[in-house]
């Protein structure tokens, strides 16, 4: 009887869980990426080799439970014909394949993310993360940023970035922001640094997400496909006030986005 | 030589005095029992802080009362602060994979069980495993100190990442003294971990008992053998990241700090350290730490199912022995996938992300044997056996997300959000305590000579198993909308309209926690009002149950044990014990 029960218990959270991810109950946002469909596609296919090994597991667990009940002696023991060996061969070639796949197909979607370089036309945009806000900067006309000197970084005069404006020619024309507009369609290259902890860029409509680390600058770059304000978010714990670290991204036509950054320029 | 050792072993003198007995005893017996409580106290606590993270998550606004006392900085009016929050999970996570997960069924089972299946009067040092189980002590007491302090526990998470955790009270609030102890905490518990693993290692080798040869050897102790090594290499690492850790706390080194950091608008007087460092350190010992976790998972489920299935497991001791070892093994070159978005070079993600897939093949192995040695069998459905398909189906569905996050660009999507948290809960966390309830209501009636009640065993199992697919298969599904994990509260746009979810996930996390409930009082009625256990209520074949329950201080009554079979001798009812002298019957 109890393995009666367990067989059912175990049929029905499979099937009420396949459902789940079959209906889209819970789902991924859609994707403003040029190469998101790429992870999308590698999610899919995850979804559906590892849901199939997920389902046939469980119900094959369910089966023998609700068949090899204690039979008091009426039934003769049994042996799984062939012993481990169909076991392991089956181990060995379908997750062997399973593993093929994915690393094959998913060493594309990451490639696409990571092993191309950038397009030396993208528009490149210098992000500053600290407890607990982002703060973005643009080179400005001369199209060079400024070096950065962590002792000026000040909340207080609003020096984010640690620029000197006084010394250095390229830091005079470059834009801080707090938001960060980009527009669309066209390759953005983002460089990534941290002034204190561990935190992380992260805009789920992109499919991107990557840590900043203190005291290394990261690049990351992609391009988006449709215009839109979409929230970034910090991933990597850093401090109390991370659950409400975020900031957002407006992505923009080319032409708003050229008014956009005027007006900032104007507002320095 | 050999018999040398063994024989010293055995001659400590029956202990004398209450304090010698049950507090600093050398016998494995009460050290086992003493690990074991630990682990139910840690169960305990790191449950009641989890029910406090799950209330605030669901209701913000809510008081909990108790925490108010608790912490009146930490939580004003019993409303925990953004801050306190992060130390309820840092020491949520600490107590829980530490002092629980990687204690209980490890050193608490283990010491109790090891020497016995070895047919042995004690472990091989047995003033080490005093002492090994009084540092863990000490540890513990550190990391509970924590909450008693005035800037209270850290909030860095149980991996503790630099520089969060290493540039001191600067960083936060609890980045002060909790931190400092929190590092001393864990050095401790790997200097505890590595006097054990030593210990287990010398004992399985050194003080088997004649005819015990390595193939007769339990499973249980083949997977606390094989955990003993991969305990050794981890922990050797982890020790001195602790105390490096510290050293840039207290010391002004910068082993994880890098130059120019700036905090309040401060230059921080640190230069030439990187907190990848510590990413790598940390998940060097991390990642084989899951292992750590789950392997004495595998081995007292290998252990505790032939005795209920009546039949040895598909492919005798081999098969599933060589895969936990692969597992061991494997478990060391897989930790960067921990760092696919670290900044770590991205063709490193390539290079950890194949063997993070192949470690699935003897996974699946492990799995496929335990689900086919079901098959044809006459299985008695008690309730060790019901948390032993209960850890085959977590373990399945565990190990499913794995194939998800094991892959760079699938991670770089799904990473930090509570998929995560649902995969390593299933895995290395309710797999192994599913694991671990198999091995209390199975080893029980030997360590407190009563038995467990069994109607409350499958209520407790039955409740248990559904609310844990209710918690954490959820927080899987939650994550695919990229709900982020370690947040206090859920005030990102995206993840406000996830609060109904959020609530369901809460109310069955309370429920699980209540559960627990029955499995305590069953434990303590049953441990003074149980009916008196027999020597093998199982039908078991294996040494302890070849003793009484519980068994005498040098566990066999003097009595020299010959091993002549294998550990599965079983067929039906019928059984043969390893000491016997019949023929074996399931050609083990």
């Amino acid at each position: 009887m109890p393995g009666k029960v367990f067989a059912v218990v175990v049929a029905i959270v499979t099937l009420a869980i396949a459902y789940c991810v079959i209906a889209h109950v819970w789902w991924m946002p859609v994707d403003i990426s040029v190469h998101g469909p790429n992870i999308d596609h590698q999610i899919e296919e995850t979804l559906l080799g590892a849901g199939i090994l997920f389902i046939a597991g469980q119900l094959v667990l369910a089966a023998f439970a609700f068949l090899y009940g204690d039979s008091k002696g009426a039934r003769k023991m049994k042996s799984f014909p062939g012993g481990a060996k169909p076991l392991i061969i089956f181990a060995f070639v379908v997750v062997g394949i399973e593993i093929l796949v994915l690393s094959f197909v998913g060493s594309k979607a990451w490639g696409s993310v990571y092993f191309t370089p950038p397009d030396p036309d993208s528009v490149r945009v210098d992000v500053q993360a600290g407890q607990f806000a982002f703060y973005f900067r643009y080179p400005g006309p001369d199209g060079k940023f400024g070096p950065l000197h962590p002792e000026l970084i000040s909340e207080g005069t609003q020096n984010f970035f640690g620029l000197d404006t006084d010394h250095d020619a390229d830091s005079k024309d470059d834009i801080v922001t707090a938001q960060l507009a980009i527009p669309v369609n066209k390759p953005v290259l983002l460089t990534l640094h941290s002034k204190d902890m561990g935190h992380s860029f992260d805009v789920r409509e992109l499919r991107v997400q990557q840590d900043f680390v203190p005291g290394i600058v990261i690049p990351i770059h992609f391009t988006a496909t449709q215009t839109g304000r979409f929230e970034i978010v910090c991933t990597q714990l850093c401090g109390l006030g991370h659950y409400n670290m975020k900031a957002y991204i407006e992505i923009m036509s080319q032409t708003d986005f050229d008014n956009w950054l005027k007006q900032q320029a104007a507002m320095q | 030589m050999h018999d040398m050792t063994a024989h010293a072993a055995a001659h400590h003198a029956p202990p004398q005095g209450f304090i010698r007995k049950y507090v600093f005893s050398v016998d494995h017996k009460v050290i086992g029992i003493q690990y074991t409580t630990l682990g139910l106290v840690s169960a305990f606590i790191g449950m009641a802080l989890s029910w406090a993270m799950r209330i605030h998550l669901a209701w913000p606004t809510a008081s909990i009362p108790l925490l108010g006392l608790l912490s009146p900085n930490g939580a004003p009016g019993g409303v925990p602060t953004p801050e306190y929050y992060l130390s309820l999970m840092t020491m949520h996570g600490t107590i829980m994979a530490f002092f629980l997960l990687t204690a209980a069924p490890m050193a608490g089972f283990g010491n109790f069980m090891l020497p016995i299946h070895a047919g042995a009067a004690d472990m091989a040092f047995p003033r080490l495993n005093m002492a090994s189980f009084w540092v863990t002590f000490v540890g513990f007491v550190l990391a509970c100190a924590t909450f008693f302090i005035p800037d209270g526990p850290p909030l860095s998470g149980w991996t503790a990442y630099a520089p969060l955790s290493a540039v001191g009270s600067v960083a936060g609030p609890g980045q002060g003294w909790g931190q400092n102890l929190w590092g001393l905490s864990i050095a401790l518990f790997c200097v505890a971990s590595l006097l054990g693993a030593l210990n287990f290692i010398v004992t399985t080798i050194d003080l088997r008992t004649k005819g015990m040869t390595l193939s007769r050897l339990p499973l249980a102790t083949w997977a606390w053998f094989i955990n003993a090594w991969v305990s050794l290499l981890a922990f050797a690492v982890l020790l001195p990241t602790c105390l490096l850790l510290v050293l840039d706390r207290l010391g002004g080194t910068s082993f994880f700090i890098p130059g120019g950091l700036v905090v309040n608008d401060k230059v921080l007087p640190h230069s030439g350290g990187s907190p990848l460092l510590f990413q790598h350190l940390f998940w060097f010992f991390g990642h084989p730490e899951v292992y750590i976790i789950i392997l004495p998972a595998f081995g007292i489920v290998a252990h505790v199912m032939p005795t209920f299935t009546r039949k040895p497991l598909v492919g005798g001791w081999k098969v599933i022995t060589y895969a936990m070892a692969a597992i061991g093994g494997l478990s060391f070159v897989v930790w960067g996938h921990h760092m696919f978005v670290s900044g770590m070079s991205p063709y490193m993600a390539m290079v950890f992300s194949v063997p993070t897939l192949i470690i699935t093949i003897p996974s699946v192995i492990a799995v496929l044997v335990f689900a086919f040695s079901l098959y044809g069998a006459n299985i008695r459905f008690t309730t060790p056996m019901l948390f032993c398909l209960g850890f085959i189906s977590l373990f399945i569905s565990g190990g499913i997300g794995g194939f998800f996050l094991a892959q760079p660009a699938v991670d770089s999507y799904l990473h930090a959000t509570s998929f995560v948290v649902g995969h390593f809960h299933f895995t290395m966390g309710l797999s192994a305590v599913f694991a671990a309830f198999a091995g209390f209501y199975y080893w029980f009636p030997k360590m407190w000579g009563r038995m467990m009640n069994e109607t409350l065993g499958k209520v407790h199992f039955w409740l248990s198993f559904v609310l844990v697919y209710c918690v954490f298969m959820t927080l899987h599904l939650m994550g695919l909308t990229g709900s982020v994990r370690r947040y206090s509260e859920f005030v990102a746009d995206f993840m406000v309209p996830l609060m109904p979810t959020n609530r369901f996930i809460t109310v069955a996390a309370l429920l699980l926690g209540a559960t627990q409930f029955i499995f305590f009082y069953n434990l303590l009625w049953s441990r003074f009002k149980g009916p008196k256990a027999p020597d093998n209520p199982w039908q078991a074949t294996t040494l302890e149950w070849d003793t009484t329950s519980p068994p005498p201080f040098d566990n066999f009554g003097g009595r020299q044990m010959t091993v002549y079979h294998g550990p599965m001798e079983y067929d039906g009812d019928a059984f043969v014990m390893q000491t016997s002298t019949e023929k074996s019957i399931a050609g083990t």
